[in-house]
């Protein structure tokens, strides 16, 4: 009984402690992601502290807090700081939210330090990251950061006339009899399919080609059969893969399927699907000064240059990479966060796995997009 | 939910003509009608009765007069099938079957042809498949016979006449050589049903690129895309060219336009220059600023 006591008085007591830790001493990430303000504000007393401070301010969207902590707020206006965090075009970075940040200091001296500020932005379709480095200078009994403006270029007031195809559908209707014809669906193809074992499981790598002379909006559907031919998972490319695909198209694909160990997989039962869709064959994307830079910090990057009249929300780059044999080693891909301007290089950068990224000797890139309308 | 109906009536008034049988007479029935067609019964009752024909997809009702013959006009009795007609008249009961076949002449058909769209010189790419049915929509499963005709623009139309087996009837044709619609047309008697064989463009054969300096850029142009048939390649097939330079690249997708396609590429001193669309590859060329 007195040791039933004990131990609850001792909980109690432990829970008690570890709350006034946690408000007292907050992880930085732990404080953004619960919203307060005033009570987990560090002291600004320190570079880190004043970049701590500065970040929490952006988790909360707190933007007006967050600019007037700058050291070189003279030099750009709040609204072109906001438009810098939040993308002056609807894009991903508009709908994003500051999932958790890193501060790590990179030297300092009495007055001025460096600082790297890891934001880690949360959207729909994942997460990315944006690191900026930061110079903090004393300022009297505190630091202020000096944020690196990226302002983003404006494109003039114009009508750029297109002329690119368009495709609208018309199906059957309710009323057709039956044996009336309808319009077919698009004809596609699988003309690469390689599995690979990965540390997460096994990963289905592909190209698909649209050999129609019509959009298709496709999907990859992939069955691991076992050795008794029964299934063992199965599982969809997901956003791994451009869905639309225009006439002679081709995309890559990547399924995964976590926890799943190739020596069990007999063979894999493959279904591309396809739909017709209305479409538009703008916009046209460039994408320029493709690199894989080499191993071991593998990266393939390069720049999306929107050659038509309309801003791209989103843009998703996919990276198809191959060995010398002309054989698919790997599909990496990335969202960009800023919307793509006409005739406005916006970069990306791929991360590639090390071990492949040494197998890697051609490396070939497409760009989906997403705007506003759909397909439209 | 008709034909669950018919059934459970038809059901309904066997059964209640059952017990009857053991003392009842066969009605003199004609073996098979025409579906559609109008007959009559002799019935040998003195009394004044009730008829019953139940069928797969239908039952009717008649009142029976003594010593007058039963009559079912025409369109009356339509849908094909196995019937049973039973008379019941005081406590006697008289039962019969019959068939009820399909009209011979065709009056519609069912025409389903695929694919709608396919690539010029495919060899039996084209199925068509017909179900005959009658004026009551029958099927008809009289072998009949049906001819196919497939119309392309500026080439012969191949034809091919096929017997039907158990109401349907099948055949395959080749493509043209020439892009356009085709007309696909099935015949059984006097009638007949049309669809329309979209024939687009093959691959592009022969895909060729020039380039020429504009400015800091070079431009690339295809040469008019034409299939191995010579049909021009459709607008809106992606052509993508390829710039290799000293370990960088740049990559363009650009949809063929009045049949070229054309993209502007920087200008890099020994950069290898290539071609593709779906898995054709093009000419390759290496640029030198002059």
């Amino acid at each position: 009984m007195t040791g039933g006591r004990l131990l609850a008085v001792f909980l109690c007591l432990a829970t008690v402690g570890l709350v006034v830790i946690g408000t007292l001493w907050p992880v930085p990430a732990a404080a953004a992601w619960a919203g307060g303000t005033g009570g987990f504000i560090s002291s600004s007393s320190t570079p880190e502290g004043a970049v701590n401070n500065f970040a929490n301010d952006l988790g909360h969207h707190a933007w007006q807090e967050a600019y007037s902590t700058l050291a070189n707020k003279g030099k750009f206006t709040e609204q072109d700081f906001v438009r810098d965090m939040t993308g002056s075009y609807p894009g991903l970075r508009t709908y994003a939210s500051l999932d958790n940040f890193e501060v790590r200091p990179l030297h300092a001296s009495d007055n001025e330090a460096q600082v790297e500020l890891r934001l880690h932005w949360s959207t729909v379709v994942g997460t990315f990251l944006d690191t900026r480095t930061l110079q903090v200078v004393k300022n009297g009994d505190h630091w202020a950061p000096v944020w690196p403006i990226v302002k983003e270029q404006h494109v003039p007031p114009q009508v750029i006339p297109v002329t690119y195809l368009r495709w609208d559908v018309i199906y059957r209707g309710p009323e057709d009899d039956w044996g009336a014809q309808d319009v077919e669906a698009p004809h596609v193809r699988i003309i690469d399919m390689h599995p690979v074992e990965r540390a997460a499981g096994v990963v289905v790598l592909g190209e698909l080609l649209n050999e129609d002379v019509v959009p298709a909006y496709v999907s990859v559907k992939a069955t691991l059969l076992g050795k008794n031919g029964s299934p063992i998972a199965t599982e969809d490319s997901f956003d791994k893969i451009s869905h639309l695909l225009l006439p002679k198209q081709v995309t890559p694909f990547l399924i995964t399927f976590p926890n799943v160990s190739l020596s069990d997989v007999d063979s894999i039962h493959m279904d591309p699907t396809s739909s017709l869709v209305a479409a538009s064959a703008d916009p046209v994307i460039e994408i320029q000064n493709q690199k894989l830079s080499p191993a071991p910090d593998a990266w393939f990057s390069g720049s999306l240059v929107n050659q038509s009249g309309q801003n791209v929300s989103i843009a998703h780059v996919l990276g198809t990479f191959y060995d010398q044999s002309g054989q698919l080693v790997w599909v990496a891909d990335q969202y960009i966060d800023r919307a793509l301007l006409p005739q406005t290089p916006v970069s990306f950068a791929i991360p590639v796995p090390e071990d492949l990224a040494r197998k890697i000797s051609t490396e070939r890139a497409v760009v989906a997009t997403y705007s506003p309308g759909g397909f439209q | 939910m008709k034909h669950a109906f018919t059934f459970l009536i038809g059901v309904t008034v066997s059964a209640g003509a059952l017990p009857a049988l053991a003392q009842s007479g066969n009605l003199d029935l004609p073996k098979s009608i025409v579906a559609g067609s109008a007959f009559s019964i002799q019935s040998t009752s003195s009394a004044q009765g009730v008829l019953y024909i139940v069928g797969p997809g239908q039952v009717l009702k008649r009142d029976v007069q003594p010593g007058q013959p039963i009559t079912i006009a025409a369109g009356d009795l339509d849908c094909a099938g196995h019937y049973l007609a039973v008379l019941t008249s005081g406590s006697s009961t008289e039962t019969g079957e019959f068939d009820v076949v399909p009209g011979s002449q065709p009056a519609t058909l069912s025409f389903l042809a695929k694919p709608s769209r396919l690539p010029v010189g495919l060899q039996s790419g084209i199925s068509g498949a017909v179900y005959i049915f009658d004026a009551f929509q029958n099927l008809i499963t009289a072998p009949t016979p049906v001819s196919f005709q497939l119309s392309i623009p500026s080439e012969a139309t191949q034809s091919r006449t096929v017997v039907s087996r158990q109401g349907a009837a099948w055949t395959d044709m080749n493509s043209g050589s020439k892009d356009g619609n085709a007309k696909f047309v099935a015949q059984a008697g006097d009638v007949s049903a049309t669809r329309v064989i979209q024939q687009v463009p093959g691959d592009p054969c022969g895909l060729k690129m020039s380039a020429k300096k504009v400015g800091e850029q070079i431009q690339l142009e295809t040469d008019p895309l034409r299939d191995c048939s010579g049909n021009a390649v459709t607008d809106g097939t992606i052509v993508t060219f390829t710039e290799s330079w000293n370990g960088g690249q740049t990559t363009v997708d650009v949809p063929l336009k009045h049949g070229i396609a054309q993209a502007e590429v920087p200008a890099y001193n020994g950069a290898r220059i290539s071609v593709a669309t779906g898995v054709v590859m093009g000419n390759e060329i290496r640029w030198a600023n002059q």
